[in-house]
């Protein structure tokens, strides 16, 4: 069924009986051209294009939870395309394009939301390096505008612009940055996925890779052995223990990050805004709760919960921000495992084994780029070659010596 | 992740005060190890959801170096030791 304001309505006068489950619950067959472990947004949206856009059949996607029950579901929504390096510019400007095509596309309102984000800047390094930032854009076809402090106080009179230690002076915008709706976005491309044939197979947990002369034959799975001749995983947090099963040696580490959201507000916060002197961003949703997060906790970690340090940590900074948020109360929080890599960018790659394919390290930046991931790691494996926009973010990167280190730290994930 | 930590050398002491480095169970190559060695000591991780050995600095108390073991998945705490006795006792 094609969704529509005239099936709305059409439903609505025949008592909303009619309305059809989303997605088929199939059963596994025995075999699959391509299976993708993992049905959250990546491993969805991935599925969707090898088959929409390089018109593969018969492909599974298998989940170990229900669809999208992992990161996609437990984000703040972010989407925005404001990166410095080369290597990760294109690649997220590509994600943004496909967002902006993305609802007519999958037919599904993914309530997309170009409202602008910007970075706040506190001092004049900050600022230099935010036009450097603004400037990579431009280079890249990207807008980005500079906000001076008069500019922004008309935009977001409620900042504590006058703090003593850390002053806000102006700020970094991309327009086209906003938010949408994250469940929506696994839906839509399960949906999607489902009406061109994709097999979405729910509670079904692979255990293990079975292999043969050196390349895949199969999973086993908690529903049994099914074979593929081709294996792409998009396990995220899981990606280590996945990988652990055809012995891949991986330079990710699991962490977590927290997320949380207020009670339902009037309009009040416009855009989507981060703070500078911390790690701290900000949105509201269209529900009207604030919905906000910071750093990650610090620490390996598997356990979708967190640290009260760091939920203090997050609340100082928000307050420090917008003195104003001290009032609201928090409805809720929680926390998701990230698959941080080694430079704190994502992993879309050919691995060691030739029919075996790399969907990983997306830190706490993955879903934004859930479209372009889908898009690239759908071509590699359909193509058996990189995507040009992804073409920096080999595995093998590491190994060579060229890491895409956003915030120069190094390779130690807890400071990405 | 458990609030009270048992530092060898200041006693039971919150959380907060330390700071967490990493995997415990790298060891630096030697200067002229290959570069596979290097590239396995700098990027490569086991990230095993269970035990977990970790080095933890105590920051704010005896500026010590620990080795804390715990599970990354219960975040239960199982022992914590000075990270040079540990070194030692490896033989390093």
């Amino acid at each position: 069924m094609r969704y529509s304001a005239f099936s709305i309505v059409k439903n609505a006068l025949t008592g909303n009986v009619n309305w059809k489950p989303a997605w088929r619950q199939p059963e596994p067959k025995p075999f699959y051209d391509v299976i993708i472990v993992g049905g959250g947004g990546h491993g969805l949206a991935t599925a969707y294009y090898l088959a929409r856009e390089f018109g593969l059949k018969n492909i599974a996607v298998l989940e170990k939870g229900y669809l999208g029950s992992g990161n996609v579901g437990r984000n703040t929504t972010i989407v925005r395309s404001n990166y410095l390096l080369p290597g990760n510019e294109p690649f997220y400007e590509f994600s943004m394009k496909l967002w902006e095509g993305m609802e007519q596309d999958l037919n599904y309102n993914a309530m997309l939301s170009q409202r602008g984000i910007i970075n706040l800047y506190h001092n004049d390094g900050q600022r230099d390096a935010y036009i450097r930032r603004g400037n990579a854009m431009w280079m890249e076809g990207v807008p980005a505008e500079l906000l001076d402090r008069t500019a922004l106080k008309k935009m977001l009179p409620f900042l504590n612009f006058d703090h003593a230690r850390f002053p806000i002076m102006g700020g970094l915008l991309q327009k086209r940055g906003g938010t949408a709706r994250h469940d929506a976005v696994a839906w839509g491309y399960a949906r999607a996925a489902d009406r061109l044939g994709v097999d979405l197979i729910q509670n079904c947990e692979v255990t293990g890779i079975r292999r043969d002369n050196g390349v895949v034959t199969g999973v086993e799975t908690s529903k049994g052995f099914i074979g593929c001749g081709k294996l792409g995983l998009a396990a995220a947090g899981n990606t280590s223990r996945v990988g652990e099963m055809a012995d891949l040696k991986l330079p990710i580490e699991s962490h977590v990050l927290q997320a949380f959201v207020t009670e339902g507000l009037k309009p009040a916060i416009k855009h989507v805004i981060t703070y500078g002197a911390g790690h701290f961003y900000i949105s509201q949703s269209d529900k009207g709760g604030l919905v906000f997060g910071a750093e990650i906790d610090g620490y390996n970690s598997y356990a979708q919960r967190g640290n009260l340090a760091t939920v203090e940590h997050v609340m100082e900074e928000g307050v420090t921000m917008i003195p104003g948020l001290s009032r609201v109360r928090v409805l809720r929080s929680w926390g998701g495992v990230m698959d941080m890599s080694m430079d704190g960018s994502p992993i879309i790659s050919h691995t060691p084994i030739d029919n075996l394919y790399l969907n990983c390290g997306w830190c706490y930046g993955g879903f934004k780029a859930t479209p372009a991931s889908g898009w690239c790691f759908a071509h590699l494996i359909a193509k058996n070659e990189t995507h040009p926009v992804a073409r920096f973010l080999r595995l093998d990167r590491f190994e060579r010596g060229y890491p895409i280190d956003e915030h120069g730290a190094g390779p130690q994930p807890n400071l990405h | 992740m458990a609030s009270l930590i048992h530092c060898p050398h200041c006693g039971v002491r919150p959380k907060e005060e330390f700071s967490i480095r990493g995997d415990a169970s790298l060891v630096r190559p030697d200067p002229e190890a290959s570069d596979e060695a290097w590239n396995d000591y700098v990027h490569i991780r086991s990230n095993p959801r269970g035990r977990y050995r970790e080095h933890w600095q105590h920051a704010a108390g005896c500026r010590r170096w620990l080795v804390v073991e715990r599970d990354t998945f219960t975040h239960e705490v199982f022992s914590v030791a000075d990270a040079a006795s540990a070194a030692r006792e490896a033989g390093r």
